[in-house]
């Protein structure tokens, strides 16, 4: 796929100005929020599960060479080709290739967000062969030629009327507002090609070394047909997706729903180890998984290893209040929200993503939600030192910085100049007491004002205080002092 | 593409470093605790797969299975008239009295004009009220993914508490995992459109359990 993160700023001006965008992240914003606490509300004690899944993710990656040999191993005794990718570019060729060999010339997807970081269907369409995405987000999006918006609800961005005019376009029904006539045209409309399709490609949520199994989690049942109907199948995922066993599988998918769209346990949970039996009457005759790096593997052991725990969930997104506001095409790649503001410059670099690490006000809700406790905010600090620390923040930013650092160092200066900033700030304050334009700062102003400081400054307040504390102090010590001389005189 | 799998392997050790690391055994943990506990197998069980949208019959022995399953066909109105030819069955309940029942079902693979599957199940799981199918030749598992209304003949002694007990169970009667092992939790379903759910997606919109043999 092609990034635009490093023009952030822009995409987000794009974003914020967009009226039917704001209104829809603002119908359908807070939904998986809610779901996802009476989830967690209906568990006995959720901050054990996810310390277990932590637990897991953490202990996974650090032997991540052993876990994937145990897998690869698993799944070529089973008959499952393996096949490994450096970038996104290797894996749709291995894929090309394999499309090839089989003659295919129909391939149905599930959703999978490493075939978005390679951009996969661009590659195939090229070669002649069809895609069909079936997903129903996904769907949506690859009729409107966009790229999805979030990691679990593809089409979050789209309301039912643009779904409507899309499907009025391309399969020529009439308009609709009713939501469940619109699945139910999509599910008519893509039957047929489940039925055709020569490979299914699916992504794959976990990867488990003991059995050599892949493991898809969806609620539409595309999954399963994906990976059930075609004669191929195809599972394309990233190196870091691997866990040791089944039982860990079982305490991962005690977290993921719940924190994803808030469901107790996702409808299908698919684990496929190999290919068809010989006397089977459905399930593929080959069966592919194709490991890919494009980026992670140089993460390990480094300040952004933890990254790579990530589940997929999305909570993070759901609860970021940045992300609520601008939405996911705004990242400008595949991940959006915290997780996004993450892998995006550490997947593509960081001088293509700026500004990314710097989307967020450290709120911390991301960590609050997230099912394997990445430190997200720490890593975001931590991309924003590096950044500073490679000299890839622009000039007046780290002109303002050392200044600020000399300042600080010197605290009788410090004083006198935010006491004196403070009345400037005052003065420039309209009588409402807002700060509507603030020279320099203007894309802060641009969309809020800023209240101009009222009373004393810290210091002053804080010496004030230390005073009148001194003060009753000495009067207390009199006191004690006049009292103890009394009880002597008894 | 070898040389790719040599290269992502050493950066991936160049980046942990001590090669001696992976000889290391997993540390021995206690099993994953339940996120909701599981008290009475049967009732969980029935309730949670309830409030997953799937519905639950209880019958107390397995002849009376057709006779529940045409109450429930009956109970559809439009959808469950003119099945003729169009409900599929596992091998293994080809033995019940269908007929009887004058539900019209047929052993073979399952058909796009299918409008019924009906199924067997290899376990369900209380914890979370989900069904256990595995593939296999007389388990298909287009049976219970292509008609509209997936019905499953559970057996009591089939329900478990938790998935782990399902993968030990498949694992101990099996010796390996089947090709498919697919957990079905109620009917398929969607939320892609405005955060609305829709029940009825690419699979099911009616997933029927009915529990044989419930001494309750
Ligand atoms: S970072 Fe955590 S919360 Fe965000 S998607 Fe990954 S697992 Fe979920």
């Amino acid at each position: 796929m092609d990034a635009s993160a490093h023009q952030f700023k822009r995409n987000v001006h794009a974003q914020l100005g967009n009226e039917a965008l704001q209104a829809n992240l603002r119908r359908f914003g807070g939904g998986f929020a809610d779901r996802r606490r009476d989830a967690v509300g209906r568990v006995n004690d959720f901050e054990v599960l996810r310390d277990r899944a932590a637990e897991i993710r953490a202990e996974v990656l650090q032997n991540l060479d052993h876990w994937l040999l145990a897998f690869e191993a698993e799944a070529q005794r089973r008959g499952t080709h393996v096949h490994w990718a450096e970038t996104g570019a290797e894996a749709n060729q291995i894929l090309l290739d394999i499309a090839r060999a089989a003659g295919v010339q129909r391939v149905i997807k599930s959703k999978s967000m490493v075939s978005e970081e390679s951009g996969l269907n661009v590659v195939l369409g090229a070669a002649g062969i069809e895609v069909t995405e079936t997903d129903l987000g996904e769907y949506i999006l690859q009729l409107a030629d966009e790229p999805p918006s979030h990691i679990i609800a593809p089409a979050i961005h789209k309301s039912r009327d643009e779904v409507s005019a899309l499907f009025a376009q391309h399969h020529g029904t009439p308009r609709t507002r009713d939501i469940p006539a619109l699945c139910e045209e999509a599910r008519q409309h893509l039957r047929p090609r489940f039925l055709q399709a020569d490979m299914g490609v699916s992504g794959g949520n976990f990867l488990i070394a003991q059995t050599g199994s892949v493991a898809i989690v969806t609620n539409e049942g595309n999954g399963r047909m994906v990976t059930t109907l075609p004669r191929v199948h195809v599972a394309i995922t990233g190196v870091e997706k691997v866990l040791p066993t089944l039982d860990d599988l079982a305490a991962i998918l005690r977290v993921l729903p719940r924190s994803a769209t808030g469901q107790d346990i996702t409808n299908y949970v698919s684990l496929l180890t190999g290919v068809r039996d010989s006397d089977a009457s459905d399930g593929p005759q080959e069966n592919h998984v194709i490991l890919v790096d494009n980026g992670r593997a140089r993460l390990l052991g480094g300040p952004l290893h933890d990254a790579l725990r990530c589940i997929r969930c999305g909570a993070c997104m759901n609860h970021c209040p940045v992300y609520q506001n601008i939405g996911g095409h705004a990242y400008g790649w595949v991940y959006p929200g915290p997780i996004g503001a993450i892998l995006t410059p550490a997947f593509l670099g960081l001088d293509k993503a700026l500004d990314l690490p710097q989307a967020s006000t450290l709120c911390a809700a991301c960590e609050v939600v997230c099912p394997v406790r990445i430190p997200l905010p720490e890593l975001m600090r931590t991309l924003r030192e590096q950044e500073m620390e490679q000299g890839l923040r622009p000039w007046h930013e780290r002109l303002s910085i050392r200044l600020w650092r000399w300042l600080a160092l010197h605290p009788r200066l410090y004083g006198f100049a935010s006491r004196w900033g403070v009345r400037a700030l005052r003065a420039l304050a309209g009588r409402d007491g807002l700060l509507h334009r603030l020279p320099g700062l203007d894309g802060w102003t641009e969309g809020r004002d800023m209240p101009a400081p009222q009373g004393q400054t810290f210091r002053d307040q804080w010496a004030a205080r230390q005073a009148q504390q001194a003060q009753t102090n000495a009067l207390l010590v009199a006191r004690r002092q006049a009292a103890q001389a009394g009880h002597r005189h008894d | 593409m070898t040389d790719a799998r040599a290269r992502i392997l050493e950066r991936i050790r160049a980046g942990l470093g001590d090669p001696a690391r992976s000889a290391l055994p997993r540390p021995q943990r206690a099993s994953a605790p339940m996120a909701r506990p599981v008290d009475d197998l049967l009732a969980d069980f029935q309730a949670r797969a309830e409030s997953l949208q799937s519905t639950v019959a209880v019958v107390s022995n397995l002849a009376a299975v057709p006779f529940a399953v045409a109450d429930y066909l009956g109970s559809l109105g439009e959808a469950g008239r003119n099945l003729d030819q169009q409900v599929v069955i596992w091998p293994e309940l080809a033995a019940l009295d269908w007929m009887g029942a004058a539900v019209p079902a047929e052993v073979r693979t399952t058909r796009p004009g299918d409008r019924v599957g009906i199924t067997g199940a290899f376990c369900a799981i209380a914890e979370t009220g989900t069904l256990l199918l595995h593939s296999g030749a007389d388990t298909p598992s287009t049976t219970s993914l292509l008609p509209e209304t997936h019905i499953c003949v559970l057996p009591v002694q089939r329900v478990l508490e938790r998935m782990e007990q399902a993968f030990d169970a498949v694992l101990e009667a099996r010796g390996t995992l089947p090709r498919a092992l697919n957990f079905i939790s109620g009917p398929s379903r969607t939320a892609d459109i405005e955060q609305t759910i829709v029940i009825g997606a690419h699979g099911p919109r009616r997933v029927h359990i009915v529990l044989v043999g419930a001494a309750r």
